[in-house]
């Protein structure tokens, strides 16, 4: 076949990488690369101007995300996204700013930032991507791991009490909670749609597999037997008690959008509580789109 | 550079009595400031209440964050949306900076911190003064990079040398710390602010060519890169890992040694025109007195016992302590018969004038573990030993 000939192929979220980026990090199997095209799709059903939207990441394998996306991104520090995330959004309210990290990231490190934010319901929305260790690093063990689930730090086994986001993410203030399995390709699409046009504090989790460290270490089989094991494991439960949502090592996974509710953002209360208190002397801040 | 005038929406211009603290604050917003996350701590708690409360009449965020990992974390994030911004702590709260200060470096993110110093280390004296974060400021975070320090030595030079910190910090898009302490953070004084139109601001280097051929960390003339800010269409990526001009991580010795040399050199290379010292009767001087902040107040009266008692003595103060007048020293320790440094610590910035001296001149520490400031006889006493 002539060079001319061939067909180029093309990927087709390339318009939102930055392809002189291209090859990632990820390993194969990963579930982060799903997540990322779930993300594209979403942001291109959802039609909102791609030059409003940032994306932060702190540290890990899923804070690499901000570096392979095309738009506004900021590769941070370890579990310090959140709080970046809530500076660039107050500073410029017309941004749509989404937190793209992990669970070390967003739970362990970060976990004091990530419930004030959703205490203060600052209008961001958090894609956390969970596949229960420390990747970057090794494969230690995380505030997600499974109890029993084998780490590198936990070598006979974790037995701390792991969180389960969703129900931190409520308890704490979010206005939209979701989980997913990185499998659930159009549901994670769809949660992040819904998202983007929200006002409030998002949190959609995506549970991923891990394929170098965490299923090798529990010997779970490849990415691909990992990735449809939780897909099967998963039942859908929309609106789920959150306080339900435990994981077990290799149990079943309660999924769904769990809460969607509206409340006014952080910039909505600070604007109408200092109206009402200073009167005339209040100068309104980002009122027509923060 | 360009230069503009205060907005006057944020310029309290009049005579008034205030303490350091609220000094600060106001400085901030005479500069520009609009975006201000901090979190309390004593003795710096002040300028954030004062912030607190002015800023919803001049247009603005205050936020109170978690603690100082979020609140230096939201300010970098606000430059990137666009905003001038500070914030102000103390010793406790300043280590826990230090990581994103780093990140500040490596993004060449303006921003300002004041830190009102109390006695250290830990928890240390809350409430009474120290000096003992000055070498914090200028090493605190990990790897090598150079920052701006200025040292204020009253309330109203906390207003003037905040506004002067804002200004380098956008020349230079570099961290640059207001390095108070509590006396100066707590005295009330006389504070001045001029008219909005007297109050000149160094505005941020924005980008204004065409947009594709934008490369966030490609040096200027001036070896500064051009700034832009989130929401204008750049699509532009920034991060705290080693990288190139794109601003795409690059993880090699090449590349580092391009990267960290620039934040290294970008503020040594331009240190006569950042450093700032007040000197007094050095002519004949054979023994000169270095000193910063509360203490150049305590020294001016030992330097007066010394001189009654006919000793040729002169002094320097230090106002701006990073990048540290290295020059400066050497000349005047060829001359010279040695330096006396009072400082309220164990000895941090004597090291610096030793080290500059090369030997050719002692440096006598007078040291203060803090909570207090010196008496001035022990000063005296030093000059006196250093003058024989």
């Amino acid at each position: 076949m002539k060079k001319e000939d061939r067909r180029e192929e093309k990927n087709p979220i390339q318009d939102l990488l930055r392809m002189d980026r291209i090859p990632h990090i990820w390993c194969p199997g990963c579930g982060i690369g799903t997540v990322v095209t779930s993300f594209a799709e979403a942001l291109r059903k959802s039609e909102i101007d791609l030059d409003k939207v940032a994306v932060v990441s702190g540290i890990g394998c899923t804070g690499r995300v901000a570096g392979y996306i095309k738009l506004d991104s900021f590769h941070t520090t370890h579990g310090r996204a959140v709080p970046f995330a809530t500076g660039l959004k107050l500073a410029n309210p017309e941004l749509k700013v989404i937190v793209f990290s992990g669970d070390g990231d967003i739970a362990g490190i970060g976990g004091n930032h990530f419930i004030h934010a959703a205490r203060r319901n600052m209008d961001i929305m958090i894609i956390c991507v969970n596949n229960f260790n420390y990747a970057m690093t090794g494969g230690q063990v995380a505030p997600t791991t499974p109890i029993g689930a084998n780490a590198s730090t936990a070598p006979y086994g974790n037995f701390e009490y792991p969180f389960s986001l969703p129900y931190l993410a409520e308890a704490s203030g979010a206005t939209y909670v979701a989980r997913w399995t990185a499998l659930h390709l159009r549901r994670v699409t769809k949660s992040i749609q819904e998202a983007l046009t929200k006002r409030g504090f998002s949190f959609i989790e995506v549970i991923t597999p891990c394929v170098t460290l965490y299923a090798r270490r529990n010997r779970l089989g490849d990415g691909l037997n990992l990735l449809k094991y939780y897909y099967e494991k998963s039942e859908i439960q929309h609106g789920a008690d959150t306080r339900t949502l435990d994981i077990s090592y290799q149990g079943k996974l309660i999924v769904g959008k769990f809460i969607d509710k509206e409340k006014p953002t952080f910039l909505d209360c600070m604007n109408e509580h200092l109206a009402k208190k200073l009167g005339d002397k209040y100068q309104p801040y980002g009122v027509n789109n923060g | 550079m360009k230069k503009v005038k205060a907005d006057p929406k944020g310029v309290l211009t009049g005579s008034h009595y205030l303490d350091g603290d609220y000094a600060l604050a106001e400085g901030a917003l005479a500069a520009g400031c609009r975006f201000f996350a901090g979190y309390p701590i004593t003795p710096s708690t002040e300028t954030a209440e004062r912030f607190s409360e002015r800023i919803p009449s001049v247009g603005g965020v205050f936020i109170q964050m978690e603690d100082e990992l979020a609140s230096i974390s939201a300010l970098i994030g606000a430059v990137w949306g666009g905003k001038k911004v500070m914030t102000v702590t103390s010793g406790p709260g300043f280590s826990l900076m230090m990581e994103n200060i780093g990140l500040a470096c490596m993004m060449e993110t303006p921003l300002v911190i004041a830190n009102v110093q109390r006695g250290g280390p830990s928890t240390g004296l809350p409430t009474l003064t120290g000096q003992q974060d000055m070498m914090q400021a200028r090493w605190g975070s990990h790897g090598d990079y150079e920052i701006i320090a200025l040292c204020p030595d009253s309330p109203q030079e906390c207003f003037d040398l905040t506004i002067e910190a804002f200004n380098l910090s956008e020349i230079y898009r570099v961290p640059t710390f207001v390095m108070a302490d509590e006396c100066v953070g707590h005295m009330h004084e006389k504070v001045v602010i001029p008219p909005a139109d007297k109050i000149e601001l160094v505005e941020r280097k924005w980008h204004k060519g065409p947009k594709d051929k934008y490369l966030p960390y490609k040096l200027d003339k001036d070896q500064i890169p051009f700034m832009i800010k989130a929401g204008d269409g750049y699509r532009f990526h920034t991060t705290g890992l080693t990288h190139d001009e794109r601003g795409y991580p690059v993880i090699d010795a090449e590349c580092q040694d391009v990267c960290v040399r620039h934040l290294v050199d970008k503020i040594i290379i331009n240190a006569d025109k950042i450093i700032k010292l007040e000197e007094e009767e050095i002519g004949d001087a054979e023994v000169v007195v270095i000193s910063y902040g509360i203490t150049s107040r305590v020294t001016t009266k030992a330097v007066q016992q010394a001189r009654k008692a006919g000793i040729k003595v002169g002094t320097i103060r230090l106002i701006t302590v990073w990048p540290f007048p290295e020059k400066r020293i050497k000349e005047l320790a060829k001359k010279v018969k040695a330096f006396v440094v009072p400082e309220i610590n164990y000895g941090q910035i004597v090291l610096e004038v030793e080290r500059c001296a090369g030997g050719q001149a002692p440096a006598i520490l007078v040291p203060h573990c803090g909570g207090g400031v010196h008496n001035p006889d022990d000063i005296f006493s030093a000059i006196k030993e250093a003058a024989k």
